[in-house]
């Protein structure tokens, strides 16, 4: 039975009605406006106080190309994509034959009516939509009529699972800043497809939703929003970028908020920098310029942006530069699908660079983008190091239900740095001596008023005063040194997260934004009597407990979106000990994962 | 200045400090080589000028010329940092802490191969530094390969003739946007010290292409990088004078054919006429100029041009007076209410 089965049987127990348990697919083309309708339904429904998620399926393109929108709705809080979609509206012609082999067996479909879509399948619930008649007497402008267009299917589903046009409107409200003109126009379209689909159709399908209080007090908000902001709240002070989907969002969050939140209150000049540079070479290179001189320095990309970085970041790690690289992922290899999902960059960010020096990873889930914003600047500036963090374009460009922001608990981690003062009573200092056992040296700043205050940062060999050095056994300490660091690091980053399922012999592995999809399968599994337990790993290097996991369960499926099993390669080259114990659940086409392709995947290993 | 006891000759300047405090390493290049010259008149500047060492940083890409960044300035912060990349890590440094003076350490093969996009977009952005390139026109560290500024025609042992046009720095430079360019020759000690306080005293970058012969693998008396060929060849456009600013100092020169040119520190430079009647403000005829000297064969030296008319990269940050790097904690981290308000506006 699918999950989609189980649950329905489920609801279909309780008389009639499937309530707040549904998944949409919106077919429309790109750049048709449809996006505005889409984020407006979700926003309602998140208002209305039911779990949801939305995912943007779109293409590498401005306009014309097929691109899709999912919603789903889950009272317990299941929100990870759906292979199958109980709803379709059906708004793209083009692509409309396609489209309705996603619907379940006796799914409802929502179509302009002079599509085909209701001779195409008998066993749906069809609702014939009048899109270009309700377009026209919208009293809209020619030219505005294809995008008020989406407003009919926003009416028509409102009236077909019962969302509260209040939260319609208010949505738009937000979503055209208040501008009386626009909301008008579009709420009005609304309106009036309620209203014909009140009149003209009757509601034949199962599905509706009702108020819930899961989503209140709670944010929906984007990764690379949260991202920027919980890097503003860590001190970002030096921010440069180069624009890629799907990170570009992220250095514009910046350019939005800290402009308001970082002036200084003197004189009203900036507190930061935030540079365009010209590559991603230029931009990581600003950036490492900035950590040096003892700015609290970011820049954010994604893969093929951090190809050229790696020249940079191995040169951060050896010269003990701090500076936080986010890589909000999107699928490869080379220019890959540049708007489509993937989580194929964790061993190249872990090992980035030439000459084999591994890297510290932050791994965060969807609702940890702020928190990890702001501890990756702190690390970074205690570790004196490249500090990168992970994300993905689901995490980064979807916007997720999460509970509020928290305000950073402790204060400013700017790391080992000697003042003048502290030299003079130390009478000097060696760059990269380790005085305190933990692998970190101390550094001083540019600029430092005191003679002894300088020393020469380079990417060549060089002695515990930062001189260089061609010597063998000088050469090797420093790696040694280098390598207690990254053991520091494994103490410093954050630890894994268990969900446990009592008498589970079986674990499952995972990180990031398959998140939801993982705890979704442990909800299936559970209910089919296959007990698991779950650990989310939130960094590389790995916490002690990733070993203590593997080893106490007989199997652990390593779930992740890529091709090769990355993780799991990891995890058998740093955890030898449970490598016997590990099986690979990777699975990448661009889409966000979905617990009917783990479950599946994981029945058929174990059968 | 932290208390440090040390006993002085007496021979000091205006800062208290000894020509030997601005000192760096011993050379590792080899004898002869250009580039010495070149460190030599960069602790003597910045000990006329009276900058306190600690206060300038020094950053260069990979190459003998950027090794040479260690063999001066002992007391300066440094970063050698990654093959034609400097302009990168110069332009996140500086303006993170724009009251440091910057001096970037380059070379030919450094600048006009592997780094000729990060310079352009550095002089574009007129991120406030010296740029020195020791333009050899030959890579030297792995042993005597052309570089993009090597003259057509230039035979050197392993790699036979050089058949491409070469690219010239002080020109790219003026392209690119650059505010202040100037020519010098390691064989011209004076020259070269004058340019190098001036450069100092600019406001935006300075782009300073010293001619710097490798000894080794290029100094062939035919090589237009050569000492021979420099001494021979090279077209001085003025007689330079260069006169920091000083409070206590206020000296009137009188016109006749002398040109002065201010620079927003106070610091004055005054130009004598010698071959070319070159305005150094007009890029046009600046252009020009180089145009000229490449089809006749020489090279000339001096100050080809000079703005202070352009907005630094550091004026269009409209940065705060406190240096980013060095903001208190209250400054960095917003407070508690504005993230209320942001829950707020996001739920």
């Amino acid at each position: 039975m699918t999950l989609q089965e189980t649950l329905a049987t489920a609801d279909r127990a309780e008389p009639g009605a499937i309530v707040n348990n549904l998944s949409i697919l919106v077919a429309t083309v790109n750049g048709s406006g449809s996006q505005t309708a889409n984020n407006v339904l979700l926003r309602a429904l998140f208002k209305m106080g039911i779990p949801v998620s939305g995912k943007n399926l779109f293409p590498s393109n401005i306009q014309g190309l097929p691109t899709w929108f999912t919603i789903r709705a889950n009272r317990q809080g299941f929100l990870a994509r759906k292979e199958e979609a109980d709803i379709l509206v059906a708004m793209n012609r083009a692509t409309v034959r396609e489209d309705l082999l996603q619907l379940i067996p006796g799914g409802v479909c929502l179509y302009p009516e002079d599509f085909p879509a209701g001779r195409l399948r008998a066993d749906l619930t069809a609702y014939p939509m009048p899109v270009s008649r309700l377009a026209r007497e919208s009293g809209a402008e020619a030219s505005l009529r294809p995008y008020v267009a989406n407003m009919v299917y926003a009416g028509v589903l409102a009236w077909e699972l019962g969302i509260d046009l209040a939260e319609i409107e208010a949505a738009l409200q937000i979503h055209f800043k208040g501008k009386a003109s626009s909301v008008k126009l579009n709420f009005g379209v609304v309106e009036s497809a309620f209203q014909f689909a009140s009149e003209n159709l009757k509601k034949k399908d199962p599905y509706r939703v009702e108020r819930m209080s899961a989503a209140e007090g709670r944010l929906l908000v984007d990764g690379n929003t949260s991202a920027a902001l919980g890097a503003i709240y860590g001190g970002v002070s030096f921010a440069a970028w180069y624009p890629i989907t799907p990170a570009s969002s992220l250095a514009e969050t910046l350019h939005e908020y800290l402009p308001r939140l970082r002036k200084d209150p003197q004189s009203g000049k900036n507190d930061f920098v935030i540079v365009q540079a010209e590559d991603e070479l230029g931009a990581l290179g600003m950036a490492v310029g900035a950590g040096w001189m003892g700015a609290r320095s970011m820049t954010s990309t994604s893969g093929p942006g951090l190809s050229l970085m790696a020249e940079f970041s191995g040169l951060a790690s050896y010269a003990e530069v701090p500076v936080v690289i986010w890589d909000v992922q999107r699928i490869g290899p080379s220019t890959g699908l540049p708007t489509r999902v993937s989580q194929g960059d964790l061993m190249f960010v872990h090992a980035i660079g030439h000459g084999g020096q591994r890297q510290v990873v932050l791994l965060p889930g969807p609702e940890e983008c702020f928190e990890f914003g702001w501890k990756a600047l702190d690390l970074a500036a205690r570790l004196q190091a490249p500090v990168f963090v992970l994300s993905d374009l689901d995490i980064g460009m979807n916007q997720w239900i999460m509970p509020p922001f928290r305000y950073p608990d402790r204060p400013i981690d700017r790391g080992k740095i000697l003042s003048a003062e502290d030299l003079d009573r130390l009478g000097g200092f060696a760059r990269y001596r380790d005085v305190d056992g933990d692998g970190i040296p101390w550094r001083t700043l540019p600029g430092t008023d005191h003679p002894k205050a300088a020393y020469f940062t380079r990417g060549s060999g060089h002695d515990e005063n930062a001189e260089y050095s061609e010597d063998p056994e000088v050469y090797a300490a420093n790696m040694a040194r280098l390598q207690r660091k990254l053991t520091t690091a494994a103490k410093l980053v954050p630890t894994p997260v268990l969900r446990s399922t009592a008498g589970a012999r079986i674990g499952l592995i995972g990180f990031g934004s398959t998140d939801p999809a993982i705890q979704e399968t442990q909800h299936i599994l559970e209910e089919q009597g296959t007990p698991t337990d779950y650990l989310r790993i939130r960094a590389l290097p790995f916490a002690p407990l990733v070993e203590e996991f593997i080893t106490g369960h007989d199997r652990t499926y390593v779930v992740e979106m890529n091709t090769d099993g990355q993780l799991f390669g990891l995890l058998k080259m740093d955890v030898p000990q449970g490598a016997s114990r590990l099986r690979s659940l990777a699975h990448s086409d661009g889409l966000p994962i979905a617990a009917d392709w783990i479950v599946r995947a994981f029945r058929a290993q174990e059968e | 200045m932290a208390s440090v006891v040390e006993t002085k000759s007496g021979n000091t300047n205006l800062v208290g400090l000894e020509k030997t405090e601005y000192r760096g390493l011993e050379t590792t290049l080899c004898q002869g080589c250009g580039h010495n010259s070149i460190t030599s008149q960069i602790v003597t500047a910045c000990f006329q000028l009276s900058i306190p060492p600690e206060k300038i940083i020094k950053v260069s890409g990979i190459g003998c010329s950027s090794k040479a960044a260690a063999y001066f300035l002992s007391r300066s912060h440094g970063f050698n940092g990654l093959h034609g990349r400097m302009p990168s890590i110069a332009t996140g440094a500086v303006l993170s802490n724009p009251e440091l003076h910057a001096i970037g350490m380059s070379g030919d093969g450094d600048t006009a191969n592997i780094g000729l996009g990060q310079f352009k977009h550095l002089v574009r952005r007129n991120v406030p530094m010296v740029y020195i390139v020791a333009n050899n026109g030959v890579y030297g560290l792995t042993k005597g390969q052309f570089s993009a500024t090597a003259d057509q025609g230039l035979e050197l042992k392993h790699e036979g003739q050089n058949e491409l046009p070469p690219i010239d720095i002080c020109l790219e430079a003026l392209v690119g946007g650059a505010t202040f360019v100037a020519r010098s020759f390691a064989g011209d000690p004076k020259q070269l010290s004058t340019l190098l306080k001036a450069a100092l005293a600019h406001k935006g970058t300075a782009v300073l292409d010293v001619i710097s012969p490798c000894v080794t693998f290029n100094n062939k008396d035919e090589s237009p990088k050569s000492y021979a060929w420099g001494k021979a060849h090279e077209a001085p456009l003025h007689d330079i004078t260069f006169i920091p600013y000083s409070p206590e100092m206020e000296i009137e020169y009188g016109p006749g054919e002398l040109k002065r040119v201010s620079f927003d520190d106070g610091s004055v430079v005054w130009l004598k006429k010698v071959a070319a009647d070159h305005d150094p403000g007009d890029r046009l005829a600046a252009i020009r100029l180089m145009e000229l000297a490449r089809t006749d064969g020489h090279f000339v030296t001096g100050l080809i041009y000079v703005t202070t008319d352009q907005p630094t990269f550091v004026d269009i940050s409209r940065l705060s007076a406190t240096p980013l790097s060095h903001l208190p904690d209250d400054r960095l981290r917003p407070a508690p209410q504005t993230l209320d308000e942001i829950n707020l506006r996001l739920s």
